[in-house]
């Protein structure tokens, strides 16, 4: 009466059946836990990782300097006020590159999202490609790139954060543009209103809160990401960290990285406070 | 008399003449656009935002020769060989980094479990355990609030230029991140089973290994499989401080100005960040 009648023929009743073989060529997480032991395997085997000379007595002790010497961070008013402008210009760089973010990908979002059935998106499939293309080149290589036509200084930095993040939020914005609800849309385009008119008056409204909830996770996110920027020489306190690192400064990188620290607790702090304001 | 106007669906009075297509909120409108002009103003210039720069002569011409060499991008042997070994590096120290990682974090995150307290079963956690979790969480705050990139410059410094402070660089950030988020997995499942065996006499692993983990295996492991597609992708990058990898090459071949050899990097770098992308989503399609 079931399919399975010649195995009913070895097991008299279905409990007693002998349990499934360990590995079975048709099981997908044995293969899975296999091809990521392999995979772990031969990364470490491929690495030449040099685990002697790391916890050899001559790098411990080199390690447990440089720890007393980051112990004694510089906290004159003059450092501190510089260190302050570069946590300053770290914001300014987080929040204008995310402003050009937002720009950029609104931009590019229009052209790369299908709004309705009759809209004949021309422009969708190398809108997107271009925001992929964004999108997977991180801020630091933007950074580096940018140096050669900007100049070392937080201009590039700036310009960096703006394209990588133009190319996220853009993608963002095209999916939350494509799935806001058609009606309002429909209700003005068959009324011949103009397709820019039928954005600004029944599109954004709807995805504007989502717009700004992505925009603001972003800053926060390219926060910390400027903070870093600078160690290729990008502005901000990354670029003060490398300078002073470079030079065997180690009281002053004390302070610079006591001054990240801060930065991205406060940051995450906001942020958890915001957010839990907004979920009540 | 009134008569419904069917187009705009408004009751026109005979007295009413055409409404004016004067946005009503207009003036709420430019008070903000000037307030944050006036805001942008102090940024423009911290950022020292001179977008005329980039076309000056000086700036343009390096520039657009850089770019122009981009075309055609390297490829003979010599170079492919080179650059499939360096992404292989770049994945491999993704690889072991965030298998140390998880060596790091899977006890820290059972160490801060509040859900495996046994004396938290019975009304308030005792004072020493509570303490000791509360450590360990900062622990785990203080190792991921450093960036990976700061981690790898400072163990350049102490070990040298290679992967190796690369892979401790990812295993530190990534251990900390991971320990945060695992916890907040296993707390945010059904409590229930843990309690009641704990209860029973169950030691706390076996109850994370009868109770949490069935419950929470899928969302764990979608979880690293994430965070391994993220740490390909810093790891690519680790590389511009010294730490191996597909950044290294590309920070030599930018400072040699080689716009051919950056073009093929840049193209392997897209190239790999979309393939971890897509093995990622794969292979947390399969596991949801």
């Amino acid at each position: 009466m079931q399919p399975s009648a010649p195995q009913a023929a070895r097991a008299a009743n279905d409990t007693y059946k002998l349990p499934p073989k360990l590995f079975d060529a048709r099981c997908k997480a044995c293969w899975l836990v296999l091809g990521v032991v392999v995979l772990v395997i031969t990364s470490f085997a491929t690495l030449n990782l040099q685990w002697a000379q790391f916890w050899s007595w001559d790098a411990l002790q080199r390690m447990a300097r440089f720890l007393a010497e980051l112990m004694h961070p510089r906290f004159d008013l003059a450092f501190v006020t510089k260190v302050a402008m570069a946590s300053l210009e770290t914001l300014a760089m987080s929040a204008l590159g995310t402003l050009l973010a937002v720009m950029l990908g609104l931009a590019l979002a229009l052209p790369a999202s299908k709004t309705h059935a009759q809209d004949p998106a021309r422009w969708r499939g190398s809108a997107r490609l271009l925001l992929n293309a964004l999108r997977s080149t991180p801020e630091l290589v933007w950074a580096a790139l940018l140096l050669i036509a900007a100049g070392l200084g937080p201009f590039a930095g700036t310009l960096a954060l703006g394209l990588h993040t133009s190319g996220v939020l853009g993608r963002l914005f095209a999916e939350s543009i494509e799935n806001a609800a058609p009606g309002p849309a429909f209700a003005l385009r068959v009324r011949g209103v103009s397709a820019a008119r039928v954005f600004a008056y029944a599109t954004l409204p709807q995805v504007l809160p989502q717009l700004l909830s992505y925009s603001l996770y972003r800053w926060e996110n390219n926060i910390r990401a400027a903070a870093v920027l600078g160690v290729v020489g990008a502005g901000g306190l990354g670029q003060m960290l490398a300078f002073h690192m470079g030079l065997f400064q180690m009281a002053e990188t004390s302070t610079v990285l006591l001054a990240m620290l801060v930065l991205v607790a406060l940051v995450d702090a906001l942020s958890y406070a915001v957010r839990k304001v907004l979920s009540r | 008399m009134s008569h419904a106007n069917p187009v705009t669906g408004l009751t026109a009075s005979p007295s009413a003449s055409v409404p004016t297509l004067r946005d009503p909120a207009w003036v709420g409108r430019v008070f903000w656009m000037l307030a944050g002009l006036a805001l942008l103003w102090p940024m423009l210039v911290l950022t020292e935002f001179k977008p005329w720069v980039l076309l000056e002569p000086g700036a343009l011409k390096p520039a657009l020769n850089f770019v122009g060499a981009f075309f055609p991008p390297r490829t003979d042997a010599e170079f492919l060989w080179l650059l499939a070994r360096e992404t292989w590096r770049t994945v491999a120290m993704a690889t072991a980094g965030l298998t140390l990682a998880l060596l790091l974090a899977v006890p820290l995150a059972l160490l801060s479990v509040r859900v495996l307290s046994l004396s938290a079963l019975t009304g308030a956690m005792a004072p020493v355990p509570a303490v000791l979790r509360q450590a360990v969480r900062w622990t785990l705050m203080l190792l991921r609030s450093v960036p990976e990139l700061v981690w790898a410059l400072v163990f350049v410094r102490v070990v040298g230029l290679g992967p190796t402070s690369g892979v401790l660089a990812i295993a530190l950030t990534y251990g900390g991140m991971l320990g945060k988020v695992y916890a907040d997995i296993l707390e945010s499942g059904d409590t229930h089973a843990s309690a009641s065996l704990m209860r029973n006499g169950a030691g706390r692993l076996q109850a994370f290994f009868y109770a949490l983990l069935p419950q929470t295996a899928a969302e764990l492991t979608s979880y690293t499989v994430y965070r391994w597609e993220c740490a390909i992708r810093s790891s690519a990058v680790l590389g511009f401080v010294g730490a191996g990898g597909l950044g290294q090459l590309m920070d030599s071949s930018m400072k040699m100005f080689n716009g051919a050899e950056v073009a093929s990097i840049l193209l392997v770098f897209m190239a790999l960040v979309w393939l971890a992308d897509r093995m990622s989503a794969a292979l947390r399609k399969v596991l949801a």
